[in-house]
């Protein structure tokens, strides 16, 4: 019978436990409105060391509080947002995924009413491919993909993608650890689009960077600033927001955009998911990431290229001049944006990225084999033993 | 002979701690492009940023939230399964073991991948969404087993006929329980439970899937990869090691410090 109770009382416990839960949770959002931000890591002025905390400043000013997270790539930020369980009022896509979110009614229009500080995004930076009307995204970056090299032993002019193919460098080259800026690469190279859907043309870049591949010390993303600054790699591409800072430390680092064969112009913006449950607070946050003085606060801590002319004047002399940040736009006259690719090109983009990565189909097929092997004998030593052991008892 | 397996033990211990050592030698690197390989003088700039970061600080608060929360109840439920399924028949317990050890041994993406499609599909019969209360779910889901597996060997060592001895000198089931039971096993309890904390502290796949618009530390230095990963990391991985060492140290001195009384009536008997 005592034990009877005592499981009672357990259970009563586990029970009680439960409403818990959701009220601790539930008490943060109690005075207000919260918007759900979901923006890429370290994409916006923390207020650490002596730099603006942008999202206390928009509570401050509008009494919205901010549930603020992060994502470290498009694709992760798209899969959290389809597969459910989560509202995001504010999120911040690059070029290729707004078409691919358009295409997919996942993002809604924006009420440019509720956003008057659009008038300071510079002309050339809207109606751009991925968002042909301007109806669904305000731009937050901008930026050019270039080539990191080390002015200490790479003694030519660094003014193509060919030099990442230079025998001279083999073992000290860095590559894109992503398909498409890969790929992209290998495309300028060969002068294709980079948003072609020819099978041919995508086989051919397959093809230049499985030549490449013996030359490449590694394919990484985020290490590529301590394999430069170390002096462990001489040549990397990378994004030229990244690149400001390391070159403005480290005198022996420098930075070129191929202009003739071309290189990637990309646009981060801002959207609002389809499910938004505070569409009208959202769209106060974007317009408050459009004033001036908020979006140079935040170009100063990340370091990447603003779309606003008003906010550019904001910052520093060296960085409003910086070739860098801000490429004249010779530069950029050869440069292409991504769009969305159909379906059946993006899969077998990736699969021809895995074969490059794993070293074409002759290779897998050998792994294949070992592994069934491995599994062979791991059958055998069981059936071996189990026979001993029926041996041994009779 | 002896020197060799010196110097073989002394290499175990370098590749063990050789990466801590570096990282929190590097978490006082005055250096400010955020390098992590080159070293250019010591300062305190990594922990002084750690501690106006409010992003960080957030993340930080809500993993030791959840770990804390996580590790008490699957401590508070995985003793109670444990002395259940101790007083089980073979065939069942055997059953019942399997189906607790099943979340152990299954990857860890693919608990994180159904527990999300089971909260999803909650959330939305109940309304509500995903956060803070998934989480905590989801975590004490996958401290259970460890919990259980710490405490049913201390059960083993137990001598059975303790309980009832307590009865026959006057306890009730649940006073001869609290008193004899509970001490008995409570190292397991502790081991148990701190194993929960520390694998609730770390855990990234499953979190990453049932966390909805709440973000854990782990899932918030992920998200740092595609810019760098800033020292603050290695200045906050430095106090969470150095926190974590203290703590040691005080239960192995509180341990031995309990053992010599405990022992002596012991040898009486």
């Amino acid at each position: 019978m005592r034990k009877k109770w005592f499981s009672i009382i357990l259970a009563a416990a586990i029970v009680a436990s439960f409403p818990a839960g959701p009220a601790t949770a539930a008490s943060v959002p109690s005075t207000g409105v919260t918007i759900n931000v979901y923006n890429w890591g370290e994409y916006i002025s923390p207020g650490a060391d002596g730099s603006m905390n942008v999202n206390e400043e928009f509570t401050k000013r509008t009494g919205i509080k901010v549930n603020y997270t992060t994502y470290e790539d498009n694709e992760s930020m798209y899969s959290k947002l389809v597969s459910g369980g989560a509202s995001y009022d504010v999120i911040f896509p690059s070029d290729y995924m707004i078409a691919k979110m358009i295409q997919e009614k996942l993002v809604q229009k924006l009420d440019f009413s509720n956003i008057p500080n659009y008038k300071y995004i510079d002309q050339s930076y809207r109606n751009e491919v991925y968002d042909p009307k301007n109806e669904y995204s305000v731009p937050y970056t901008w930026g050019v993909v270039g080539i990191f090299y080390n002015k200490k032993y790479v003694k030519e002019k660094v003014d193509d993608w060919k030099i990442l193919w230079d025998p001279k460098y083999a073992g000290k080259i860095l590559m894109f650890d992503n398909p498409r800026d890969a790929f992209g690469i290998a495309q300028k190279i060969l002068g294709f689009s980079y948003n072609s859907t020819k099978t041919e043309e995508w086989t051919q870049s397959a093809k230049l960077l499985e030549q490449q591949k013996p030359l490449v010390q590694a394919y990484v993303m985020d290490q590529i600033f301590d394999k430069m600054s170390s002096g462990e790699a001489w040549l990397a591409p990378y994004y030229a927001g990244d690149a400001a800072t390391l070159v403005s430390q480290d005198p022996n680092i420098g930075f070129a955009i191929p202009t003739r064969e071309g290189t990637n112009f990309f646009v981060d913006a801002m959207c609002i998911p389809k499910n938004a449950q505070h569409k009208k607070e959202a769209e106060e946050y974007i317009n408050f990431l459009c004033e001036p003085d908020i979006a140079a606060a935040n170009m100063d801590y990340v370091g990447y290229s603003s779309p606003e002319t008003a906010a550019k004047k904001l910052l520093p002399k060296e960085t409003q001049e910086n070739p860098i940040i801000y490429p004249p736009q010779s530069v950029l006259k050869n440069s292409e944006t991504y769009t969305n690719l159909p379906d059946d090109t993006s899969l077998m983009i990736d699969t021809l990225w895995a074969q490059v990565k794993m070293g074409g189909p002759g290779k897998t097929a050998t792994l294949a084999a070992v592994l069934a092997g491995f599994l062979l004998l791991y059958i055998c030593i069981v059936v071996f033993k189990k026979i001993k052991k029926k041996r041994e008892l009779q | 002979m002896k020197a060799l397996s010196r110097v073989y033990l002394f290499l175990i211990f370098l590749f063990l701690y050789a990466p801590i050592a570096v990282l929190i030698v590097f978490s006082f690197n005055a250096s400010t492009t955020m390098s992590r390989s080159v070293w250019s003088g010591f300062s305190f700039r990594w922990y002084s940023i750690l501690f106006q970061d409010q992003m960080l600080l957030d993340a930080l608060r809500n993993t030791m939230l959840i770990a804390a929360t996580a590790a008490i109840v699957s401590t508070v439920l995985g003793t109670a399964a444990a002395i259940g399924i101790f007083g089980m028949k073979k065939w069942t317990k055997r059953v019942v073991m399997n189906v607790t050890n099943l979340p152990m041994v299954n990857p860890d993406i693919v608990t994180g991948v159904s527990l999300m499609l089971l909260f999803t599909f909650a959330a939305r019969i109940l309304g509500g969404s995903l956060g803070m209360f998934s989480l905590v779910l989801a975590h004490i889901t996958f401290c259970l087993p460890y919990v259980i597996l710490s405490i049913l060997p201390k059960l083993g060592q137990m001598n059975p006929n303790l309980f009832e001895a307590a009865q026959d000198l006057g306890c009730n089931p649940l006073s001869a329980f609290f008193r004899v039971v509970l001490p008995e096993i409570f190292p397991g309890i502790v081991t148990g439970m701190i194993m929960a904390f520390t694998l609730s502290i770390d855990d990234f796949v499953i979190s990453y899937f049932t966390s909805g618009t709440t973000q854990t530390l782990p899932i918030f230095i992920y998200s740092m990869t595609r810019k760098r990963v800033s020292p603050e990391i290695n200045a906050l991985s430095t106090l969470l090691f150095g926190t974590i060492i203290v703590l040691l140290l005080l239960i192995n001195l509180r341990n031995s410090k309990d053992k010599k009384p405990s022992r002596a009536p012991q040898m009486e008997v």
